[in-house]
């Protein structure tokens, strides 16, 4: 058989971290141009959700939205026609950490929201409900691997089933004593409109493939430190070579023993 | 799609461990559910716990991988001689040319819930034997597999609710065709812990007995466990008569509410004819229907609506739930082995612990078992976020 080749056109991108509050804004940070000031990351209140969803929303729900919206704007499209790729390593940390300390409790009465939410899916779920996206929607966890596993997921999605995807990349803190166990620098999600065929939105077109190079790190000890810091942030070398709009291959962390290796060009 | 030949597959579950003690217990219409009294639970319920998966040992190269979700991950690997399938893989196409595709809803969660226990009662820390990364992350699952195989291919833990290990197959799929791989183990682990118990009891979706799917009086689920796995590989050109093939997979969202159905069961319905569309089926092509089947009020009756929508009312249909209980994470994996079980063995599994049939229900619902010819099956596995997965198998030929 031949192999289908593995690419994909970026229609759209939507950046949030500490000291990134959107694409348009980390740019010239990630070219160069601007330095680099980590602030808490600031996750918007999401006026797409029903009042009484947007009260139960924690941060990864936040995040999410707040990231795959500005991609699906930039694209230009209806976010209800895209199937999505869901990609964290860990959910809902709060609700999880809030969960496992009533269990631990004399009083074990969870409350169902708390309990709906915990699910790996919850932000997908609601990323569905607020868009009305019906398509189909995959949610995957890698650990640290989990931008690159989510990635592959969607380029293969891209280009196998002729679909325009979205990647929803996103991690959150857990509160103490788990962020103890499993350290998080801070909120961070990158969400990217891929697409089978080059359109007049197009950015760039990425090709994606395994490879046993090191990863590409970042020359800015703080962009570095967030590169380590966030699994979703492993997507970050990826970001400056579209920000540069620079040819030419990218290496991303993804398994222990297994990097990816992306090629971006000009489409 | 091009059909994909499970190659190998077993299931280890409350019924037994393999495939021969499951096959018994659909055959003989038995169940494994029992009154629960797994850990400190006071959850008045019956669960579907798996024998012996506290006695596993992990090899000690893998001890930081041990919690009960490894432990019936390898108890389960090592039926039906599947391991040695994995290796026979791997010599074959190569470490790199083999993918794990696993799904999990709660991976090792037991172990910090259990952890929450011996917190330091001054700083709050959780105790330093206590390792995040190998057990409770949502991945432990997939990384303990690849690392017991020494795979060095891609590798995903699929983590949507109730349809995780239905959705690997959608997944394997896309990398087969992609050329990434060769093969692709596939399935999916979850195992008895807290947060699902007491979190289903929170919302009232818990029966009090044996789970009774489609019954008129049903009242709720059995949580059970199970670790159920698949081969999946490009099928040859000349398939055995009785090889299982990967026909279709279907998959939607109902972007309706998190945890409820959508009441006609539209995204269900969706699932189903992607499914369809993708094998090149018509709904008259499928002989039976392993529904996802919880025995919820709400689950079964936007099911049954949707199932009535794309088949009518003629199609054998049933769940395996009241056998088996509802292994959440791990139900579409154990529900595609039961399917190819059926393909293989020419059977239509009843539902058990169904006294009345809903009438409201219009399925064609199995309350008694039926050995008889089956070319193709569909499997239904839904879950929390509006998550639908269907998956279609066939025989490469009929009996």
């Amino acid at each position: 058989m031949i192999p289908i080749a593995l690419d994909a056109c970026i229609e759209g991108i939507g950046l949030l971290g500490p000291g990134f509050s959107s694409w348009p804004h980390a740019r010239p940070i990630l070219e160069g141009k601007q330095p680099y000031q980590p602030q808490p990351t600031v996750l918007p209140t999401p006026a797409l959700l029903p009042a009484a969803e947007r009260r139960r929303s924690g941060a990864i729900v936040r995040l999410t939205l707040a990231t795959g919206l500005e991609a699906v704007t930039a694209a230009g499209l209806d976010a209800a026609t895209l199937p999505t790729v869901f990609a964290s390593s860990g959910g809902d940390g709060e609700t999880c950490h809030a969960i496992c300390e009533m269990l631990a409790s004399s009083d074990r009465r969870i409350s169902p929201t708390r309990f709906h939410n915990s699910v790996h899916n919850a932000a997908a779920g609601y990323w569905s409900i607020a868009t009305g996206a019906m398509a189909a929607s995959s949610a995957l966890s890698a650990h640290d691997a989990s931008f690159g596993a989510g990635l592959l997921e969607a380029v293969i999605q891209a280009a196998v089933d002729g679909t325009r995807t979205l990647l929803l990349a996103c991690d959150t803190r857990y509160p103490q004593p788990l962020h103890g166990a499993r350290p998080m620098l801070d909120a961070f999600g990158i969400a990217l409109v891929l697409a089978p065929q080059a359109g007049v939105r197009s950015l760039a077109r990425i090709s994606v493939a395994l490879s046993a190079a090191g990863a590409d790190t970042l020359d800015d000890p703080a962009l570095e430190r967030l590169r380590l810091g966030v699994p979703a942030a492993r997507g970050l070398p990826l970001l400056r070579a579209l920000s540069l709009s620079q040819d030419g291959p990218v290496v991303l962390d993804y398994l222990d023993d297994t990097r990816l290796a992306v090629t971006v060009a000009a489409c | 799609m091009t059909p994909l030949l499970l190659s190998h597959f077993t299931a280890t579950s409350c019924l037994g461990r393999g495939l021969d003690p499951i096959l018994r217990a659909l055959r003989e219409r038995r169940g494994g559910l029992a009154a629960c009294t797994f850990d400190t639970v006071d959850v008045a319920t019956c669960v579907g716990e798996v024998a012996g998966v506290d006695a596993v040992r992990l090899p000690q190269a893998l001890a930081p991988f041990d919690c009960r979700n490894n432990r019936l991950a390898l108890l389960g690997l090592e039926q039906d001689g599947f391991a040695n399938a994995v290796r026979a893989a791997i010599a074959q196409y190569g470490a790199q040319r083999v993918a794990v595709i696993l799904g999990t809803s709660t991976s090792g969660i037991l172990q910090t819930e259990l952890a929450y226990r011996r917190r330091d009662p001054a700083s709050g820390a959780l105790p330093p034997d206590y390792n995040y990364h190998t057990t409770h992350n949502t991945h432990s699952l997939a990384a303990f597999t690849r690392r017991y195989f020494g795979l060095r291919g891609p590798a995903a833990t699929i983590s949507s609710a109730c349809s995780s290990s239905a959705r690997v197959f959608g997944s394997a799929r896309r990398m087969i065709a992609a050329g990434v791989i060769d093969a692709a183990l596939v399935g999916g682990v979850d195992s008895l812990c807290l947060t699902t118990l007491y979190g289903f009891n929170s919302l009232e979706l818990v029966s009090d007995e044996a789970c009774r799917p489609f019954d008129s009086q049903r009242n709720g689920i059995s949580i059970g466990e199970a670790a159920a796995f698949a081969l999946l590989e490009r099928a040859p050109p000349r398939p055995a008569p009785d090889a299982v093939l990967l026909l279709g997979t279907g998959e939607s969202s109902d972007a309706y509410h998190m945890s409820s159905p959508h009441p006609d069961g539209l995204g269900a319905r969706m699932a189903m004819q992607d499914a369809l569309r993708m094998a090149g089926l018509q709904p008259a092509d499928i002989g039976y229907i392993n529904l996802h089947g919880t025995a919820t009020p709400t689950n079964d009756a936007a099911e049954g609506k949707a199932v009535n929508a794309v088949f009518g009312r003629h199609t054998p249909c049933s769940s395996t739930k009241g056998a088996t209980g509802h292994t959440l994470g791990a139900a579409g994996g154990l529900e595609a082995v039961i399917c190819a079980l059926a393909l293989r063995h020419q059977f239509l599994p009843a539902g058990i612990n169904t006294r009345e049939l809903d009438p409201a229900l219009h399925v064609d619902y199995l309350l008694e078992h039926c050995e008889q010819p089956l070319a193709r099956a569909i499997s239904n596995s839904f879950g929390f976020g509006g998550t639908n997965c269907s998956l279609i198998f066939g025989r490469a030929e009929p009996a």
